[in-house]
């Protein structure tokens, strides 16, 4: 009756090996290793770079352990800290701009293993130093931001269909037409109407004046909230791309916020300039006159020519820009690639408001047949994005970019267009910076904590259970072992909450181990024979072990669901803790006792510790 | 070796009326502590700046304090914590300044008093943060609470469930009244061991009122009153051993643990020592008020069954086991 089927012993000595194969990465500790990544995301990983940054190590004679490309980028692993940074400085002047080399660590664990998926829990912030930012998105301003621009957009509108009114004002997010004459808003309202289709319109009077009232509908608004914070998280991968840091974390948080997690970064002060930068982007015109050759070279070299200036476009030719501007970033509203309904070709449809419109049609009027260079300068640096052809005048505001190569191109071109500045200002509303040396005292509390309260707990757990003791140990050896393999299979956060539930998790499974011996003493208590209190009593503990489990389940997975951060990290391992201890302590102890006595013929006691007899 | 030989049940229940009383007693304390003092709520909550600095020599708390105040922060409190070399600052928030221009300044003064100052650890809250992470917490403990009861009630029946509930709100309050009497900082990791105690002591009266149900099974002649004792007073050794167990493990945490976890494992401690008294001997004399009987847990498909194959009663009434 105590033997468990073959198929069961060897399911539980599968999960054993399982757990044993996806804890180890964990105790090959890490070393410094740099890694090489795309300066900006929109640019699509080149698999040759592998290749490159070989070779650059060859030529200066670095010595690496290990090298190889992920989704991300290049990581190399390297001896020591001097190598790292010598490695870092040499690839980024080998590789110029176009990368980020940052200095990062990786685990020592074997290629076998990594191949296996295998790889250490990820530590978070309060564990390996670094800084988290929760930064909340102005959406007020955003909403503001778009109404502001009907304003201009209604003037023009009404102009051109000689419509007379007396003024158009914002009222917090709606805009008010004013008319003198009830038939001019009529008028009004069907040209409105027809041209913004996602506004709600409204009549009513005040005094003698008939008002015209506009607002953004509900799934309107929406949509400008989306957009400020998807280009908002845009602009800051950008900008952390420059701040060369290893694995940084850029998240949306509910519907106005974005988490930023740097590791490993110190100087906050710093980080906090990058983020809260403004980039600002420039429409120029391309000085055609003086664009021959000759001049070209002279101007690279840092002779331009009066008036104007030189820049690199993306691919790196040299062009001559006029100084002055002819509109800047602020006039785009929007920007995405579309495909042009007569060629076919691949373009990028931009959206100017009416200003920029009115700007933009003078200027394409007077310039049809030259260039227009699109720039984007941040931190000093200026770089040409495009410098599309003039065909035609352009009225309206909505301005099509042809002569993109494929969708690929329109759409990191948009991206660009977009991702200059931020369609809304942030405010950093929590700030959590944890200390290198902070993050690894945190590590040694944690597992100090573990270990003692363990050591006691087994030590304790011998001295009254025996045998029976030294089987609950080893199954709650086995939990740890279990729950340490998910969360590094799982990639989960670790915290140091995170640690403190796993320590919790321990002694809370133990629970399940001495409900167990209990009523398998009792089962003897009451005369039962050995093989049949063993029985009993892990079928009878079975009911109140789930039963129990459950609710610490429900107030683990409440704290899942309410808990940000550091409690989420919490919640997690408590959850996970307490499934992996179901499986230990049942399945797994189970099958070590079964062993130690279900294939002896004859028991006359077990070793379970005295058992006063009725 | 074996901790508990005990020969005749245990009357608990004939002490109920004491053991909830002392209970009401120290529930009503709680209450009061926390009506008169309040909590003393961290930064999670309130909002505003803790930084954690470490000096190389044993800190100047007086400097630290000037440059502090520098830059116009009257109601800072700075304090050693742990070691001599150690010291925590506290800020609130300051209207028009956001958080992290806050930390920044602090900084900045710090290092300009003493450039061998290292920060170890810096979290600053903005208002608004930290009025939603207040919300959000109380959200959880509800949802704690009624996914409790509502599991209880499927799984038993109300006046477990409710029973249940009682005694381990019962628990959190007096938790809570610990911290608001010791003034102890009362912030998330708090709450998360708060709402990880409740679930953990459920398990507790889960595993008496399991005991309880099954008597009623087995001791058919039982009354209520004798039932409730025998359950009790069978799981003793399992309670007292499982309560040591994670106590131990709670222990190194507190001594190991460091400040972040201190009141985390404090928090864990009380809950834990009330939670044995609590989940026992105040759920179940409320469960038997509220009127348990072995026809409401166990209904009357059950005695069909029984009579049908008769070898259920083959248990012995208890009193046959202690003779």
């Amino acid at each position: 009756m105590n033997r468990y089927p073959m198929w069961k012993n060897i399911f539980v000595a599968i999960m054993i090996l399982i757990g044993l194969i996806y804890t180890i990465p964990n105790f090959y500790g890490e070393s410094p290793a740099v890694q090489v990544t795309p300066a900006k995301s929109s640019t699509k990983l080149d698999p040759a770079l592998l290749g490159q940054v070989e070779a650059i190590f060859k030529k200066e004679n670095i010595q690496y352990d290990g090298i190889y490309l992920d989704a991300r980028g290049v990581k190399a692993r390297l001896a020591n800290t001097d190598t790292q940074i010598r490695a870092k400085d040499v690839l980024q002047a080998a590789l110029g701009n176009d990368y980020t080399v940052a200095l990062n660590l990786l685990s020592r664990s074997p290629n076998w293993l990594r191949s296996m998926g295998a790889k250490p829990m990820y530590l978070g912030l309060d564990l390996r130093g670094g800084v988290h930012f929760l930064l909340q998105v102005d959406m007020k301003a955003a909403l503001d931001k778009a109404a502001e621009r009907f304003v201009g957009d209604f003037r023009i509108a009404l102009r051109k269909e000689h419509i007379s009114y007396t003024g158009v004002t914002r009222e917090g997010q709606t805009v008010q037409i004013r008319f003198a004459d009830a038939t001019d808003l009529d008028k009004a309202r069907s040209v409105i109407s027809k041209e913004y289709p996602d506004l709600m319109l409204k009549e009513t009077t005040s005094g003698e004046d008939k008002l015209l009232l506009a607002s953004l509908s509900v799934v309107e608004q929406k949509r400008i909230q989306d957009f400020a914070l998807k280009q908002n998280i845009q602009t800051l991968h950008n900008r952390i791309n420059e701040l060369g840091v290893a694995e940084p974390i850029i998240q949306q948080q509910g519907t106005d916020r974005v988490v930023v997690q740097l590791p490993g970064v110190q100087d906050t002060a710093k980080a906090k300039e990058i983020l809260g930068r403004t980039a600002t982007l420039e429409i120029r015109l391309v000085d055609e006159e003086k664009s021959d050759l000759a001049t070209l070279e002279k101007a690279d070299k840092g002779q331009a020519p009066l008036g104007d200036e030189v820049y690199k476009t993306r691919d790196g030719r040299a062009i001559l820009v006029k100084k002055n501007v002819v509109l800047t970033g602020d006039y785009i509203t929007d920007a995405g690639p579309g495909v042009n309904s007569q060629s076919g070709q691949s373009v990028v449809n931009v959206t100017l408001d009416a200003r920029g419109a009115r700007v933009f049609q003078q200027v394409t009027r007077e310039n049809v047949g030259k260039r227009m260079a699109i720039l984007l300068i941040e931190k000093g640096n200026t770089e040409v994005i495009t410098a599309p052809v003039i065909n035609e005048e352009i009225g309206g505001g909505r301005v099509q970019i042809s002569g993109m190569a494929n969708t690929q191109e329109a759409t990191d071109i948009s991206l660009l267009l977009r991702a200059g500045a931020l369609a809304a200002p942030m405010e950093i509303v929590e700030e959590r910076t944890v200390g290198p040396s902070m993050g690894q005292d945190n590590i040694n509390r944690g597992i100090h904590s573990t270990l003692w309260g363990f050591a006691a707990i087994a030590v304790m757990m011998m001295i009254y259970y025996m045998a029976f003791g030294v089987v609950s140990v080893a199954a709650l050896a086995i939990n740890l072992l279990l729950l340490v393999a998910i969360l590094s299979m799982l990639q989960a956060t670790l915290t140091l909450p995170g640690l403190a539930a796993i320590a919790l998790a321990l002694g809370m499974a133990i629970d399940a181990n001495v409900l167990i011996n209990e009523r398998v003493r009792e089962e003897l208590r009451n005369g039962n024979t050995p093989q049949a209190s063993i029985h009993a009593g892990y079928d009878r503990a079975f009911d109140t072990i789930l039963d129990s489990n459950v609710t610490t389940l429900i107030a683990g997975l409440a704290l899942f669901m309410f808990g940000t951060g550091p409690i989420k990290g919490f919640a997690v391992v408590h959850v996970l803790g307490i499934l992996t201890s179901m499986f230990s302590a049942v399945l797994v102890s189970r099958a070590f006792v079964n062993l130690i006595y279900g294939y002896r013929r004859k028991i006359s006691k077990l070793s379970i510790g005295q058992i006063f007899k009725a | 070796m074996e901790l508990f030989r005990i020969k005749k049940d245990i009357p608990f229940m004939s002490y109920g009326r004491l053991t909830t009383t002392i209970s009401l007693i120290t529930f009503i304390l709680a209450v009061i502590f926390l009506s008169t003092r309040g909590l003393n709520f961290g930064v999670d909550f309130t909002g505003g700046t803790v930084m954690e600095v470490n000096y190389p020599q044993a800190a100047n708390l007086e400097k630290v304090r000037k440059a502090v105040d520098s830059i116009g922060l009257k109601e800072a409190t700075v304090q050693n914590f742990g070691s001599s070399h150690d010291v925590l600052i506290r800020l609130p928030v300051k209207p028009g300044l956001s958080v992290s221009q806050l930390s920044e300044q602090v900084k900045t003064a710090l290092i300009a008093s003493d450039a061998t100052v290292e920060v170890r650890r810096v979290e600053s809250v903005g208002a608004q943060v930290g009025d939603e992470l207040y919300a959000n917490g109380s959200l959880a403990l509800f949802f704690v609470c009624i996914g409790i009861v509502l599991y209880l009630w499927l799984r038993f029946e109300w006046r477990f469930a409710v029973a249940a509930i009682i005694a381990n709100m019962h628990d959190v309050v007096i938790i809570l009244g610990f911290f608001a009497f010791f003034q102890w900082e009362f912030n998330l990791t708090v709450l998360a061991a708060i709402l990880a105690v409740l679930g953990y002591s459920v398990n507790e009266s889960v595993v008496v009122f399991d005991r309880v149900r099954e008597n009623f099974r087995k001791m058919r002649k039982a009354t209520v009153v004798h039932v409730i004792d025998n359950a009790i007073t069978r799981t003793m050794s399992r309670t007292v051993i499982t309560h040591m167990m994670t106590q131990t493990m709670v222990g190194s945490m507190l001594l190991f643990g460091g400040e972040v976890l201190h009141n985390f494992a404090l928090a864990l401690t009380i809950g834990i020592l009330f939670g044995i008294y609590s989940s026992v001997l105040v759920a179940c004399p409320i469960a038997m008020w509220l009127g348990v009987s072995r026809a409401n847990l166990i209904g009357d498909t059950e005695k069909k069954e029984s009579k049908k194959d008769g070898t259920v009663i083959a248990e012995p009434h208890p009193s046959e086991f202690t003779s």
